[in-house]
């Protein structure tokens, strides 16, 4: 066995770069604090943009991590430095010394609660994207189950680029995942209109551009570009929906029997307390600080501390892999420097 | 409707009232357009609480309603507001209690405006040593009257002689909650439960006995909005907000409205008359209007206080059908008899809206 | 009814429960593309009769899909049908085509 190198994180990045270590002939030691690995994924149900099946990835990557030595419900009590790398200590009461850790500590959903106007908690017929992702996966929502859907309602750039919110940046992947789980939802309600209200839409990725211009095409969905005001119930339990019709340029209302936030990416805040054991600090977004945010992303200003996925911000899966690989490289590089 | 998610919300918005000592400001229009809510407040505050409740009448108007007119820039409002606060430290209190919603929003708007800039509240200081050789604390507390009636709720409550329920069906009334703009709109923190979902008044509803309406325009404007009624031209604007918020009330089929502003309930009040001769309608039962009252009211009748001491007569909609659904006793011989037992003359007839 | 000098505004809000589709459906049904449009707003920018007109072909097809029928067909009077929008559509819509069919629907509608 070669260097030992601690992972936080059991989560898209901390697998694959797990992957890629052992790979490299390594033994790396991932911890994660759920009961499953996957991360955020594993709330999913499909992934853009070729309708992947997230339990699947999960389990193709659990499966070739299975020489790793894996900690569940497992968190990172505290670290020393010492001379030659970092005494890590775990909640299971495991102690490592270690020459690199990686913080593959991923994200926080936005809690959407938090945007009191939109009602999510309080009205009936409110729901999140992961909400819908599980609806997807199990069959069973109150809100959906059973009932007679005949509008739905998509809202984009919740807790996002919101500074009330307490988070500026663009969550990147809503928009995509808005656009998907529309499609889906027509798929499921064919005779429903579905709406997705939007400020900008922000669809960078590969095949990104289709999945829009099939959701238009074939799904028929109403894309009305303004940000959603406020939200409120009549006595149906309905959801009454306010925004501007900015290409209008009209207050308009419209009725819904579902709403859905996009709740954003925002950064982990237990992983800022770990980081901190390690000096790694947050960037002005909020997110960790990388070395520099052009060729170093992955790398941090503390000697063997690294970083990847969306620990630094927003990412889509497939961007969060190529981090992974790339952080198991750097790795391996940094450890064979030291020797 | 998920009533445990607004009980989460309310948690996150308590703001700390003090239990006893506070310095009361009126509101300049409420002494005309509800001549009794003030003194009933005085009145269980003192009399059936028990508190001390301190009163000048070398008090004025905070500017709040000159400044939200447009007719006085901040700095003279913030001057007056200095003066009261000088006012209050010569007669030795802290916790300061408006009576006006604007007041409580203008005051806490300036105390907020001193926060973020010292050297605007230095200027005033000076201003106010120049105008009237005065010096002012910042008062420690800050509450609006209906805060203080929602932390005595239940003390009112164990008074109560009558409820907010049906006597007849025994069924709790349904009651349209009615938030002034200026109360937690611009620092949602300084109100209870927020702004998105104020308790304030629901709280006292449903400690009475009432069940609380949320229809979708809860958030709506009364129609009041200053210059939207102020200045004649746009007055059609205040009436379509308020239009616009019994429209969307309607199939809730409201019993009563409680506000707490001193501009509300006096346009959700009038308006009604003012729309039912617009447009021919009505909001409640059998022809009759919805009414509107004042929180002050509202616990002036649940402690079995007389209506018309109460000065419910002086509102446009009918109190009386409400009264009966209670079971509150009234004398319509008395209605319009002033405190002298003389006749202060009887209002002209609607042509559309009921009244007794 | 008592005369006060002022009165109930009519409100501005679009009540998209109450939009009709049908228009655009039909159109939809012959012109597909329609549904493509992204309110780029080139067609506008480079629009003949635009700047004297308030002819835009984006504004055109929101009309239609917000079912405000007379809106869309005053546009549409002063178009020229010169072609310079299809020539700048980014998603390829035949905006010049899309226009005539569009005319088409309306006659018939007439009749």
């Amino acid at each position: 066995m070669k260097d030992n190198i601690v992972i936080v994180g059991g989560g898209i990045a901390g697998m694959e770069a797990a992957r890629q270590l052992l790979m490299l002939g390594y033994k790396p030691i991932l911890v994660e604090k759920t009961d499953h690995l996957g991360g955020h994924v594993a709330d999913w149900h499909c992934l853009f943009p070729d309708m992947t099946l997230a339990r699947e990835v999960i389990e193709n990557l659990a499966g070739q991590i299975k020489e790793a030595n894996i900690f569940l419900e497992t968190e990172v009590s505290f670290i020393n430095k010492m001379k030659m790398g970092y005494n890590v200590m775990f909640s299971n009461g495991v102690n490592v010394i270690c020459k690199a850790i990686l913080l593959a500590t991923g994200f926080d959903l936005f809690d959407a609660s938090k945007k009191e106007e939109y009602g999510y908690g309080i009205y009936d017929q409110v729901m999140t994207n992961r909400d819908l992702e599980q609806w997807f996966n199990t069959g069973d929502d109150k809100r959906i189950t059973g009932k007679d859907i005949k509008k739905v309602g998509f809202v984009h750039c919740v807790g996002s680029r919101d500074v009330k919110a307490g988070n500026q940046q663009c969550s990147k992947v809503c928009c995509i995942t808005a656009i998907k789980q529309a499609m889906e939802m027509k798929e499921r309600f064919p005779d429903a209109e579905i709406y997705c209200f939007y400020m900008d839409l922000r669809l960078f990725g590969k095949k990104y551009e289709d999945f829009y211009i099939k959701a238009q095409m074939e799904s028929g969905i109403h894309f009305i570009r303004g940000r959603v005001s406020e939200v409120s119930e009549n006595l149906q339990g309905q959801v009454i929906v306010k925004t501007e019709d900015t290409l209008s340029g009209k207050p308009a209302k419209i009725t819904l029997d579902l709403l859905v936030l996009m709740a954003g990416i925002v950064c982990n805040r237990e992983a800022v307390q770990t980081a901190s054991l390690v000096q790694v600090t947050t960037d002005s977004d909020g997110f960790l600080k990388s070395k520099d945010n052009i060729l170093n992303i992955i790398e941090t200003d503390s000697k063997g501390v690294f970083l990847a996925g969306t620990a630094t911000g927003a990412k889509t899966v497939p961007e969060t892999a190529a981090e992974a690989r790339a952080v198991a490289l750097a790795i391996h590089n940094y450890l064979v420097s030291q020797q | 409707m998920i009533y445990q998610g607004k009980q989460k919300i309310w948690s996150d918005y308590q703001k700390e009232i003090p239990d006893d000592h506070w310095f009361y400001v009126r509101s300049c229009i409420r002494q005309s357009f509800f001549p009794a809510s003030e003194k009933y407040f005085l009145k269980i505050c003192r009399d059936l609480l028990g508190k001390d409740i301190y009163e000048t009448e070398h008090h004025t108007t905070c500017g709040g309603i000159a400044y939200h007119s447009d007719t006085i820039p901040q700095e003279t409002a913030m001057t007056i507001v200095a003066r009261q606060f000088a006012l209050m430290k010569e007669a030795g209190y802290k916790n300061l209690v408006t009576s006006c919603i604007t007041s409580f929003g203008n005051y806490t708007e300036i105390i907020e405006t001193w926060r973020e800039f010292p050297e605007l509240e230095a200027k005033i200081r000076e201003n106010l040593w120049k105008a009237c050789r005065r010096e002012f604390d910042i008062p420690k507390y800050v509450a609006h009257a209906s805060d203080l009636v929602y932390k005595f709720r239940d003390d009112i409550a164990g008074m109560a002689k009558f409820h907010l329920v049906d006597g007849v069906t025994g069924e709790p009334l349904r009651v349209v909650e009615h938030i002034g703009c200026h109360y937690s709109k611009m620092f949602p923190h300084k109100g209870i439960g927020g702004a998105e979902y104020p308790c304030v008044l629901s709280g006292m509803v449903e400690s009475w006995g009432g069940h609380v309406i949320d229809y979708p325009e809860r958030r709506h404007c009364c129609g009041f909005g200053f210059r939207q009624y102020l200045v004649r031209a746009n007055r059609g604007y205040s009436v379509s907000n308020t239009h616009k918020k019994f429209e969307s009330m309607e199939p809730y089929h409201p019993d009563m409205i409680i506000t707490n502003c001193p501009g509300c309930p006096y346009f959700l009040d009038r308006w009604q008359y003012v729309i039912s001769e617009m447009e021919g309608k009505t909001y409640g039962q059998n022809g009759y209007g919805i009414p509107a009252l004042t929180y002050e009211e509202v616990a002036g009748l649940v402690l079995g206080f007389d209506p018309w001491d109460l000065g419910l007569q002086i509102h446009q909609v009918a109190v009386e059908p409400l009264l009966e659904k209670i079971g509150i006793p009234y004398n319509s011989k008395t209605k319009y008899l002033g405190l002298n037992g003389k006749e202060i003359m009887k209002p002209g007839l609607p042509t559309v809206l009921k009244c007794c | 009814m008592m005369e006060f000098g002022f009165s109930i505004s009519p409100s501005s809000t679009m009540n998209l429960d109450k939009v009709d589709f049908s228009l655009y459906e039909r159109l939809c049904e012959v012109e597909p593309d329609a549904k493509k449009c992204m309110a780029c707003g080139s067609c506008s920018a480079t629009c003949t009769a635009g700047p004297w007109t308030g002819m835009s072909v984006r504004k055109v097809i929101l009309d239609i899909q917000r079912g405000k029928e007379m809106e869309a067909a005053r546009l549409l009077k002063s178009c020229m049908l010169c072609g310079k929008c299809s020539m700048v559509c980014p998603r390829g819509i035949n905006t010049r085509h899309l226009i005539l069919s569009l005319c088409r629907i309306y006659k018939e509608e007439e009749k």
